[in-house]
């Protein structure tokens, strides 16, 4: 499987937001806008983009990705670098969209993808290993604790990245979680379909998140923040989810804003 | 061994809710997950031999006929008998057969999964033989009329208090403890006087090797080294994708087998044989190569890895899934991730649809498979062939109307958006105060535990917009 | 009517049309897992001692010179007496056997179930895993020999003590061509079938008392 390959520090970069959160994150789409702008970064948001089509591939509705690979290809055809806030994309990207490709028995196809999986970076990886940046200047006093998503610890392998940016947030006491590799039980549409399954892998990641004592937890997708998130709530634990972005976003001056949780309209 | 069928989530419902085997699965599995992880951390070159054994069953399987070919001429040259069976009643048939030959109405069996997935038991009890189960778990499984529920620990599902209960009313025993040595000394007394008598045993087989001949028994009790030694006669039923090309390969996998299944450097023992030897063992020699489905898995060029499996069962013991649901959940002789990947193809995928949903795509076991089986992806192809061959056939199924309308909202930038603001508008009555805490119709099962966060204000893009 | 090796044999061609006809069938794998053994001379014998040991097995140095008393201990420990033993035991260890049943002819399972114990050389020793290998040849006899009696001692030469599970397979591919069948022993027989506990002893020798001589 690409991995993104190293590039030399891009003057622009173009975000891709992913589709889950546009429309149920954009706090954490706005946190990355200001992370970037703050490192001097222009920031571009190519409004064609859609949906990387992960839910998609992994129901098993793989031809019916195809052309959301298309769209995603023909978006970011011409840009230098392409950073997302969401593991689970970058990987989506880096590790399926070769196959789908090839699924689709379309050559040009398998080439574009070849051209631009490279320059798709995660978020936490883009800062420390593109911009070979840890501290970004945030404040955050809290006690956290990070959840390892398995997309971004084992097809992405960020490995020490994400730590070390919240090691370099001024106020933040970094707390382990215990079993901290185990899934969280989201896994998509199986926290539907293995609704039960998936209840009791929550619960031991709710166990060990209350066991650490931390008063959030952070981690690099919200798929799997919604779902913890989700059940933190629900049992009134008065612990909140919240994305890495956030918590690099915020400052003394303007620190994260409140939980999830708002009202809409 | 025979389950009844169900669909997972439903099955696994059943299970999550049985304590003992909640808190013995996660004892089991932390605890060998410990011992793996060790012993594997003592070898500087663990990766180097998981990609030499990736290759050697990748290579195999690529070229079974051949290898087929060759073993049965080694075998034979080595004054063994080699058979074919296409399906379990062809190979039920052959065991029977020697058996009959041999006048006896039992046989003794060392632990094989492949003679489980074709119910050779229930088999020869219709033809009144009698298979008497050694392995010590499956002694337990034999006696309860249970069925396994782990590839290498099959009654890790139950305690010994059970077990000295199942002992005391099957085996007679009056006065027996819940000591596990005590338990273990009477199975030991009950199965030596079959060791030293029974003419005919049947077992399976780790590894056959096409060059040499050699078949193998990897195992820790004695009673594989009792049953391929002692009789006078020996019918290994061995599934055709268990070959080795080359003697050498063994020194691969007898290092991948033991670290990754019992987190042990080596097994007690492992038998290696080769045919017959003149006054060694047993001098009546039967190969049964073994099809049942196998071919059918070999067909699909992705599926096919599946084959490459050496039943460590490293996967079930990472596995978060199997850690909650135990076994019986997949309604399969083989469970856990393995399972989900091997049971539909190997009997039709309209016959367990559902397994390769069970699992949350972690890919943990992937990181663990001594052989590098890249489990998450076909289990992601496997989906992908339920849909388009099950589900996407006959009347149009819900589910797969609903993912082509999606879609196509998700590839139209305009579509796209108009349904962000339906959503945003359609969800009013539910978040009228902060979390949405119940969803409709099929999304119930995610409000049943978790609040949802309703859909905010603005979106991303209308936020980008309105700042330009 | 074709037979079953014939369908099968064409189901497996079929099912692997896609494959090159010109993909050669023997390619060997890439080989760079550590073929040979960091260890030499003593310290080979030293990790075999200690990971025999490690799966409760008794082990004991001794000099070549000194094996009869080794074996008249380790018998004497367990106050054996009736010890089976392969045809070819050489004259000096048999002096140590205080009832000495040789395999000649061949004993019955129930004759061997009988004795008290057998006594045996071995083919060679794996330090890395502790592991002994029988493959029938000198002083060794057939498996059931080594088998049926509850108390096993086995006589490993510290010039056999091989480094690496790859070195041992090696060592061991002559006579596996010849069809020598060959008997790996990690320890004692166990389980974990209960409860996941280790409980030692089930079918295989319960004890085994390894002399390693130089």
């Amino acid at each position: 499987m690409s991995t993104a390959a190293p590039v030399s520090k891009p003057r622009r970069v173009a975000l891709f937001i992913a589709c889950f959160n546009d429309t149920l994150f954009p706090e954490t789409g706005r946190a990355v806008v200001t992370v970037l702008e703050r490192l001097g970064l222009e920031v571009d948001f190519p409004a064609e983009q859609t949906c990387c089509g992960q839910m998609h591939a992994n129901s098993g509705y793989q031809l019916e990705a195809v052309p959301l690979v298309r769209r995603f290809v023909d978006v970011f055809a011409d840009v230098e670098a392409i950073v997302t806030p969401s593991g689970s994309c970058a990987a989506m990207v880096h590790d399926q969209y070769r196959r789908l490709a090839e699924l689709a028995g379309d050559p040009g196809l398998a080439r574009a993808v070849d051209e631009v999986a490279p320059r798709v970076h995660e978020f936490s990886r883009f800062l420390v290993d593109v911009m070979e940046t840890t501290d970004v200047g945030a404040y955050y006093p809290h006690r956290v604790a990070y959840h390892p998503t398995c997309h971004s610890l084992r097809l992405l392998r960020v490995g020490e990245a994400p730590l070390r940016l919240l090691r370099s947030v001024r106020g933040l006491e970094l707390v382990e979680l215990e079993a901290a590799n185990e899934c969280c039980g989201f896994g998509g549409t199986f926290a539907v379909k293995n609704a039960d399954t998936s209840a009791a892998m929550l619960t031991d990641k709710l166990r060990r998140v209350l066991d650490s004592g931390a008063e959030a937890v952070t981690a690099l997708d919200n798929s799997c923040l919604l779902h913890i998130g989700g059940g933190l709530a629900r049992l009134q634990t008065g612990v909140r989810a919240v994305h890495l972005a956030e918590i690099l976003a915020s400052t003394e001056d303007e620190p994260a804003p409140a939980p999830a949780g708002e009202v809409s309209a | 061994m025979s389950f009844e069928p169900a669909p997972f989530p439903v099955a696994a419902r059943r299970e999550l809710a049985d304590s003992q085997l909640r808190a013995n699965l996660r004892r089991a599995t932390t605890t060998i997950r410990a011992k793996r992880a060790a012993v594997v951390s003592e070898l500087p070159d663990w990766e180097e031999l998981r990609e030499a054994g990736r290759r050697i069953k990748y290579d195999a399987i690529r070229h079974l006929d051949k290898h087929l070919e060759r073993l049965e001429e080694s075998v034979t040259a080595a004054g063994g008998k080699v058979h074919w069976a296409r399906d379990g009643a062809e190979a039920i048939e052959i065991v029977a057969r020697v058996a009959r030959e041999h006048s006896t109405d039992e046989v003794i069996k060392v632990k094989s999964l492949a003679t489980d997935e074709i119910d050779l038991n229930e088999g020869l009890a219709e033809r009144g033989i009698h298979a008497i189960e050694t392995d010590l778990a499956e002694l337990i499984i034999q006696l309860a009329g249970d069925q396994s529920s782990h590839i290498l620990v099959p009654a890790i599902h139950r305690n010994r208090a059970e077990i000295r209960e199942l002992f005391r009313r099957e085996l007679g025993i009056a006065e027996l403890t819940d000591d596990p040595h005590e338990l273990a000394e009477a199975a030991r007394k009950y199965l030596r006087s079959k060791f030293l008598s029974v003419p005919v045993a049947v077992s399976g087989a780790n590894f056959a090797v096409a060059e040499t001949g050699a078949v193998g028994v990897v195992e820790s009790e004695g009673n594989g080294r009792m049953c391929v030694t002692l009789p006078r006669a020996l019918v290994s039923i061995v599934g055709i994708e268990k070959i080795l090309p080359r003697f050498r390969d063994l020194e691969v996998m007898l290092q991948l087998l033991p670290r990754s299944a019992t987190g042990e450097r080596m097994n007690p023992y492992t038998s290696i044989w080769t045919g017959v030897t003149p006054g060694d063992g047993p001098q009546e020699f039967h190969l049964v190569l073994l099809d049942n489905g196998r071919t059918n898995v070999l067909a699909d060029p992705i599926g096919r890895d599946a084959l490459h499996c050496i039943r460590c069962s490293a996967c079930l013991n990472v596995c978060p899934v199997y850690e909650r649901t135990g076994g019986h959940a997949y309604r399969s002789i083989y469970p856990g991730p393995i399972g989900a990947i091997l049971t539909p193809q190997l009997r039709g995928l309209e016959q367990a649809p559902t397994l390769p949903w069970a699992s949350s795509l972690c890919g943990a076991c992937y990181e663990v498979c001594p052989v590098k089986i890249d489990i998450p992806k076909l289990l992601v192809h496997l989906r992908g062939r339920v849909v388009r061959e099950v589900e996407g056939k006959g009347r149009p199924d819900p589910e797969v109307v609903a993912m082509r309308a999606f879609a196509r909202i998700l590839v139209s930038p305009r579509r796209y958006r108009a349904a962000q603001r339906a959503g945003r508008i359609g969800q009013w009555p539910l978040a009228r105060r902060g979390m949405i805490r119940k969803l409709p119709g099929p999304l119930a099962g995610w409000t049943a535990v978790r609040d949802m966060k309703p859909i905010p204000r603005q979106t991303f893009r209308e936020w980008w917009e309105e700042r330009r | 009517m074709s037979s079953a090796r014939d369908d099968i044999l064409a189901r497996v061609r079929a099912a692997l049309r896609d494959v090159p006809a010109d993909e050669p069938a023997d390619a060997e794998p890439p080989r760079d897992y550590e073929t040979g053994s960091r260890l030499s001379g003593e310290e080979l014998t030293t990790r075999f001692c200690e990971r025999v040991a490690d799966y409760r097995a008794n082990v004991v140095r001794t000099e070549e010179a000194v094996i009869p008393v080794a074996i008249r201990e380790a018998l004497a420990a367990h106050g054996a007496r009736r010890i089976a033993v392969p045809p070819d035991l050489p004259a000096e260890w048999l002096g140590e056997v205080p009832e000495a049943v040789a395999d000649d002819p061949p004993l019955s399972p129930r004759d061997l179930d009988g004795l008290d114990g057998v006594l045996t050389g071995s083919a060679l020793a794996i330090a890395e895993t502790g592991t002994i290998v029988l493959d029938g040849g000198a002083l060794q006899g057939r498996r059931a020999l080594s088998l049926v009696p509850d108390l096993h001692v086995c006589v490993v030469r510290a010039d056999r003590i091989v480094g690496s599970v790859p070195e041992a397979i090696e060592a061991l591919s002559a006579g596996a061509r010849e069809g020598r069948p060959l008997t790996f022993i990690s320890g004692p027989s166990a389980t974990s079938d209960i409860e996941l506990r280790r409980v030692e002893g089930v079918h295989g020798p319960r004890r085994l008392e390894v002399i390693v001589a130089a």
